[in-house]
């Protein structure tokens, strides 16, 4: 009923292999939802909305002076994924974290893969995020990135690409639990007989994360004290840092609630003092510590970096993570991959160029309304163009910033994002989606069976940022 | 430089730790909900009580609003925004308007921004229910409830103030947290009884005329019903309603759960916990001081109170009330900021004495 109408039209489709051909692992779901009237599925969805509203499941947006919240928009058709196609998924994933945290590890020790001339040097040390004052610092446990968010894309052929990284503090994950929890309320009957495997044990993976990275100095005999660092009720992210901390049951903390002496870290309590071992810090090390980084913020906590180097107290993401989330590093990822671990990578990178190479520079200038050029160091959707749908001007002024500046950019061809039947207002029609989802690094590297898969609302848009007109759609995997 | 005589270290106990932040703010949550509860009721009753004088003339209509506005010390705002005090200006004024920081609407929002600051501590269903108290004052305005009836829209007010408190007792752990949130209901709740009654003080104090008539009944009724008081006063008098025993009942009953009596008690136990009954704490001026009070209450008479002058005495509670709830807030709830850019100094010369 539902579906009758559906067109998959020129796109890879994730339901639909063609016209009417439901791939069989969206099988089971098609199904359960044919047998849904549009009003139906209209209260439910409607029932979803309401629910995160109470739930205050809310982000803040701030070009309103009200500072008023909204949910993020969920839609009820979940997307599938399936156990052969995870395996791989997976797989990939985990190989990429391992390359890049060994790459941590060389750039910010011996630098072997600068003088076996595998990246150029100046790629390194131009990089914004690169953090010279961790020089040979000794990360608890040889870890650098404890919590990665990659974004991944499927190109026309449904091949998985990585977009991005993120290795510095992804945000999402709660969504992920959240969408979850809503659609198992809203439509029970469409988990019966499916096979999807549980994703409720992130936060407790989490946590052994954290209690795992504690400092080598950390000799209590109970489990270390782990708290969560947030800007603060303000941030827009702030639902996600107040969830996870309750999931995890560690304690939510500002910067004003944490004082440093000694090189240690306490946190201000009604008992007194109490000393804290591990940070899962929701803020970007330019924020961290205004006595070593920038002075004017006021989220930080003044001596936590001397702290955290003394070795009395472990960050989760390590400080100095940002310089492999930059685009132009990220280029060489598949390198690194050959490089520390001689195998080829799982899950290939988007065609990137470089506008600092002479030879794609004139490339990338000669076709900027063909692709899509992006600044080393923004996210979110922000600093990018996409050439096919600028403007002239927008073009313009892109050229202008790429001539002055080639190290900031890259280009990539514009990818046409997979679809997903999603709910329009009365029927379900494709949307462009991405997928989100989450390794963590602690002991051993482990990836949530699912993520955040992000939708582009609107039509025909590929910006799935929910700033930007993005929702999110509960992720299945499926057990075999 | 050393961090504050207070901040010792503690033991390394995960478990019962609380960031003097969260222990403050579940402690306004806590009184900002009771005392929308209160408003509401207030509100509610007076409205009602209006309907028993018939038709009123300006004059009375301000009589009656008038300290109201006043016993929350917000004259000055409403007389910024309105011209006269009457039913539609005060009510509006009391619900919805931000501009007063004790309307139902700011009470609200209040309590449910501390929760918010604390959303990682409380139950999803304390959360839930401060949120649908805010959703719905926030699609709610004051035309609509004239239109639709008031007094259906107060019951829903104070039935989210009851669930809450329901709530809370059937699913927060009886921790430090727990005390805190007890602690604000009760001061909260001593604070209001004592501004109900002086709102009405006037009325309370045998005049020349008309004692007794029926318009003081109303009156006395209105305010024992303020206080959810009226089944609670008849139960225990089995009587007519009079207004020595209204005021008797409400400050020195002893298990009335309004009762200004009631209320300091339950502080008293509240000390008790908060100090962890330290002799060294109990010690403090403040706490001695306000043992003195209760003293005073257990051994004084209604008919001092009169002789005293009820006015004389209701402010003298307040600040008994007030005196108590600022040093266990100073105490245990509140931390000075720390000072930011003296810290950035003190840091950065501990690292250049490193180098």
């Amino acid at each position: 009923m539902l579906f009758d109408q559906y067109q998959p039209e020129d796109f890879f489709d994730e339901m639909f292999a063609s016209g009417t051909d439901v791939r069989p692992h969206y099988k089971a779901v098609g199904e359960a939802l044919n047998d849904v009237s549009a009003d139906e599925f209209r209260s439910r969805q409607t029932a979803v909305e309401t629910a995160f509203m109470r739930g205050g499941v809310t982000f803040t947006v701030y070009s309103d002076s009200q500072g008023t919240e909204r949910i993020f928009p969920f839609d009820c058709v979940p997307r599938v994924i399936s156990a052969e196609e995870w395996d791989v998924v997976e797989k990939g994933l985990i190989q990429r974290l391992t390359a890049l945290n060994l790459f941590l590890h060389d750039i910010y020790h011996e630098q072997k893969i600068i003088k076996d001339r595998v990246i150029p040097p100046q790629y390194l040390l131009s990089a914004k995020h690169f953090r010279r004052e961790f020089m040979n610092f000794e990360v608890p446990k040889n870890v650098y990135v404890h919590i990665c968010g990659s974004d991944l894309i499927r190109d026309r052929n449904g091949q998985y690409l990585v977009l991005e990284d993120n290795l510095r503090c992804p945000s999402g994950a709660s969504y992920m639990l959240e969408n979850r929890s809503a659609l198992k309320r809203t439509f029970p009957e469409l988990f019966q007989s499916a096979g999807v495997a549980p994703v409720d044990n992130y936060p407790t993976e989490l946590l052994k994360v954290l209690q795992y990275c504690a400092p080598a100095k950390f000799r209590g005999s109970d489990a270390p004290n782990a708290v969560l660092l947030t800007p603060g009720v303000y941030n827009s992210a702030y639902f996600e840092h107040a969830f996870l901390a309750r999931q995890m049951g560690i304690p939510i903390v500002e910067g004003r609630d944490l004082l440093v002496r000694d090189h240690k870290v306490f946190m201000r309590t009604t008992a007194g003092l109490v000393q804290v071992d591990v940070i899962y810090r929701r803020i970007d090390d330019d924020f961290l510590d205004p006595s070593v980084f920038r002075a004017d913020s006021l989220l930080g906590v003044p001596g936590l970096v001397n702290a955290y180097r003394s070795g009395n107290v472990s960050l989760a993401n390590s400080i100095g993570t940002g310089v492999a989330d930059d685009k132009v590093v990220y280029y060489f990822v598949p390198k690194m991959i050959k490089y520390y671990l001689g195998e080829d990578p799982i899950l290939p990178n988007v065609e990137t160029f470089l506008a600092s190479e002479p030879k794609d520079c004139s490339f990338i200038l000669a076709n900027l309304d063909k692709l899509v050029v992006k600044s080393a160091n923004e996210a979110g959707g922000y600093g990018m163009l996409m050439g096919p749908w600028a403007s002239k001007e927008e073009i313009e002024s892109f050229r202008k910033m790429i001539e002055d500046n080639p190290r900031n950019f890259i280009a990539q061809n514009p990818i046409s994002l997979s679809r997903h039947p999603t709910w329009c207002g009365d029927k379900f029609e494709g949307r462009h989606i991405d997928l989100r989802p989450y390794i963590l690094c602690g002991e051993k590297t482990v990836v949530t069976p699912g993520g955040l898969t992000r939708v582009a609302l609107r039509k025909g848009s590929l910006v799935v940022n929910s700033s930007q007109g993005g929702g999110s759609k509960d992720t299945w995997v499926l057990k075999d | 430089m050393s961090p504050p005589a207070r901040e010792e270290y503690a033991r390394h106990e995960q478990a019962n730790v609380m960031l003097a932040r969260v222990a403050g703010s579940l402690y306004w949550m806590s009184r900002y909900l009771e005392r929308a509860e209160n408003q509401a009721r207030l509100i509610d009753v007076n409205l009602q009580l209006l309907l028993d004088f018939g038709d009123v003339s300006d004059e009375l209509l301000k009589a009656h609003w008038l300290p109201m506005v006043r016993s929350s010390g917000d004259e000055e705002q409403f007389f910024k925004l309105y011209e006269t005090a009457d039913s539609e200006s005060v009510t509006e004024f009391m619900t919805f308007r931000g501009e007063n920081p004790n309307s139902l609407m700011s009470c609200i929002s209040n309590a449910r921004e501390n929760a918010r600051q604390v959303r990682d501590q409380i139950s999803s269903e304390m959360w839930e229910v401060l949120n649908d108290a805010y959703l719905f004052i926030q699609g709610a305005n004051s035309k609509q409830i004239w239109h639709e009836g008031a007094s259906a829209f107060y019951d829903q007010i104070k039935r989210y103030s009851h669930l809450f408190q329901g709530i809370t007792v059937s699913t927060f752990s009886r921790n430090e947290g727990f005390e805190f949130i007890q602690f604000g209901k009760y001061m909260e709740r001593a604070d209001q009884i004592t501004r109900l009654l002086d709102i009405k003080y006037h009325i309370l104090l045998p005049s020349a005329s008309d004692v007794g008539g029926a318009v003081d009944t109303a009156q006395w009724h209105a305010v024992l019903r303020s206080a959810s008081a009226l089944e609670a006063y008849r139960r225990y008098y089995v009587a007519d309603v009079f207004y020595k025993k209204v005021v008797e009942f409400l400050i020195f009953d002893g298990s009335f759960p309004r009762s200004l009596k009631f209320c300091c008690q339950e502080m008293d136990h509240l000390i008790e916990l908060i100090t962890d009954s330290s002799p060294e704490a109990n010690k403090a001026p403040a706490i001695e001081r306000f043992r003195l009070f209760l003293e005073k209450l257990s051994n004084l008479t209604v008919d001092d109170i009169f002789t005293q002058g009820l006015h004389e005495f209701l402010d003298g509670s307040q600040v008994e009330v007030a005196n108590i709830g600022g040093h266990l807030y100073n105490t245990y709830m509140y931390f000075p900021p720390v000072d930011l850019q003296a810290e950035i100094r003190f840091h950065q010369q501990q690292e250049q004495q490193q180098q």
